[in-house]
């Protein structure tokens, strides 16, 4: 991976810097969930040829996440009133060159959705302001207790003039699909220049496997489940009536 | 070490949970209970989802009252056609409730309903099982049983009377099908074998023989997990057969264990064991109950 990003250090640096104000690309487009993942790190790495500051985003797949608020009802602790937020990321994460607040007006972070106060979280149902605040808040705060969504900017690096890379670490419970990274310019400010590159995160191999038949092939992932079970029973009865 | 869950989506020590497995497998082995009850708040407490702890757990169960009805079999400990009448009547209640457990699950409410029924239902037992202790322990009188054969309640007259030879009854089947079917409906919402309410009801509200209610419990158990399994599968699709796999390898090993330990305990001390386990449990999901959450807020993310 590191020689592969260096490699495209190289190429990036010699050729194409001139080209376009901004070029950039990942270490690897595709995570691998397999049955011993722990989680993965990968590195963002680019080129741009104009001064500014760079800022990368990552959001996971759009999902719908609701969130229910207990009330407390005859004493006991149930929940009451929720809130489902259509096309939340499931993952969102920014690194940026220096803090957000010094890069750019709060303006200009709202309209492209840069830092965690900006995700895009739009209610199904239309919710009167305290209450919505306070679903919002609460949706961002377990996500982030998750690791989901982070409230620390991570650092972007520049190595030399043009090249900057960024290291960003995706947890074991990275939701799978498919991600957007998202790398802009900010001049004075302003974003000047941007490009998305495509990230996908799915499970391979075994626990690709067992999910699948899970969902698709439900009544066989049943059976076979039944089947093991009555297996395993069965043999630790013969097993252990020996010893 | 950590190895992935596949319907679950989250990475668990394999370690912690087959020493769950086995803790709880030597506590049925010891105790001659099924365990359920204490294996799925467990695994709700490693920060596994809610329904794919229920659903997995009837997984297990199944492996767990297999082998337990080999061992029972053997002795000729298993009222098979009583066990078929509860059995209709626990298949019926594990359809409903499965059909439940999809409906509160979408509601939100389905948390609310596991911990209710738990504190509902162990409550009730534990002290039903104190009261039992109390008299046996500290007066010195003999579990309540059936002192003559032929001394029937009113429920035992309830239309369409049978007869059990081998449990030497003439009762009417409605009562071993509602035991069953409350069982059939527990299975499905809080991921039990049900074996701590079946049992007693068992003694209690049938009379039946001491000797055949564990054995006949567990035979209608296999079929009612089994059925829960099956039906979890296909609508809630939250059975995690690697989860199930290192609960099932766990938990043989510590059952084995605890049924060879079983000898070394007073039946009397194993079941005041077993009425402060089923209290604790109570007591504890009530307080989680009555008091303040830390965190108000939960959410749920539609899964891909």
């Amino acid at each position: 991976m590191k020689a592969r990003a260096l490699a495209f250090f190289i190429l990036l640096s010699a050729g194409r810097a001139e080209a376009q104000t901004l070029a950039a690309d990942l270490s690897s487009h595709v995570i691998g969930i397999t049955t011993g993942f722990v989680g993965a790190n990968l590195v963002f790495f680019g080129s741009t040829d104009k001064p500014g500051d760079i800022a990368i985003i990552v959001r996971g797949p759009p999902t719908d996440a609701t969130v229910r608020r207990k009330e407390k009802i005859l004493g006991v602790w149930i929940n009451g009133s929720s809130a489902v937020f259509h096309d939340a990321p499931s993952f969102y994460a920014v690194a940026a060159t220096r803090p957000l607040k010094d890069i750019a007006l709060p303006e200009n972070l709202a309209r492209h959705a840069i830092g965690l106060e900006n995700v895009k979280l739009q209610p199904t149902e239309p919710i009167p302001e305290p209450r919505l605040g306070e679903f919002r808040a609460a949706l961002i705060d377990n996500q982030e207790k998750i690791d989901l969504y982070r409230g620390s900017v991570a650092p972007v690096t520049f190595l030399g003039e043009h090249l900057f890379r960024a290291d960003m670490f995706f947890p074991a419970n990275v939701p799978t699909g498919s991600y957007s990274v998202e790398v802009v310019l900010l001049s004075g400010g302003e974003v000047v220049s941007a490009q998305t590159t495509p990230l996908i995160v799915s499970r391979i191999g075994f626990s690709n496997g067992v999910f699948v038949v899970a969902h698709r092939h439900a009544a066989l992932y049943g059976a076979g489940a039944l089947i093991f079970a009555i297996a395993a029973g069965w043999a630790a009865g013969a097993v252990f009536r020996r010893v | 070490m950590e190895i992935y869950l596949p319907i679950a989506q989250m990475p668990v020590d394999p370690f912690v949970v087959l020493t769950m497995g086995a803790l709880v497998g030597l506590l049925s082995g010891l105790l001659g209970i099924g365990g359920g009850f204490l294996m799925t708040p467990l695994l709700i407490f490693i920060g596994i989802p809610p329904a794919v702890a229920v659903a997995t757990q009837s997984n297990q169960l199944v492996a767990a009252s297999v082998s337990g009805v080999i061992a029972h079999w053997r002795r000729r400990n298993v009222d098979f056609k009583l066990g078929l009448v509860m059995l209709a009547g626990g298949g019926i209640g594990s359809v409903i409730g499965v059909a439940l457990f999809a409906e509160l699950k979408a509601l939100g409410q389905i948390d609310l309903v596991i911990s209710l029924s738990y504190v509902l239902f162990l409550g009730l037992v534990a002290a039903l099982m104190m009261v039992d202790n109390f008299r046996v322990l500290v007066l010195h009188r003999n579990v309540a049983v059936r002192r003559k054969l032929n001394e029937h309640n009113w429920l035992h007259r309830l239309p369409l009377r049978m007869r059990f030879p081998r449990s030497r009854l003439y009762i009417s089947a409605l009562l071993p099908l509602m035991i069953g079917f409350v069982g059939g409906l527990l299975v499905a919402i809080m991921g039990i074998g049900g074996g701590f309410i079946l049992v007693p009801a068992m003694i209690y509200l049938l009379g039946m023989p001491i000797g055949l209610v564990a054995g006949t419990s567990l035979f209608q158990i296999i079929f009612t997990t089994g059925i829960t399994t099956f039906l979890q599968a296909i609508t809630t699709h939250a059975v995690d057969v690697v989860l199930a796999a290192v609960l099932i390898v766990g938990g043989v090993i510590g059952a084995q264990i605890g049924t060879r330990l079983s000898h070394l305990l007073k039946p009397e001390y194993s079941r005041l064991a077993h009425a402060t386990i089923v209290l604790v449990v109570a007591v504890k999901l009530a307080f989680d109950l009555f008091s303040k959450p830390e965190n108000l807020f939960s959410v749920v993310t539609m899964g891909n």
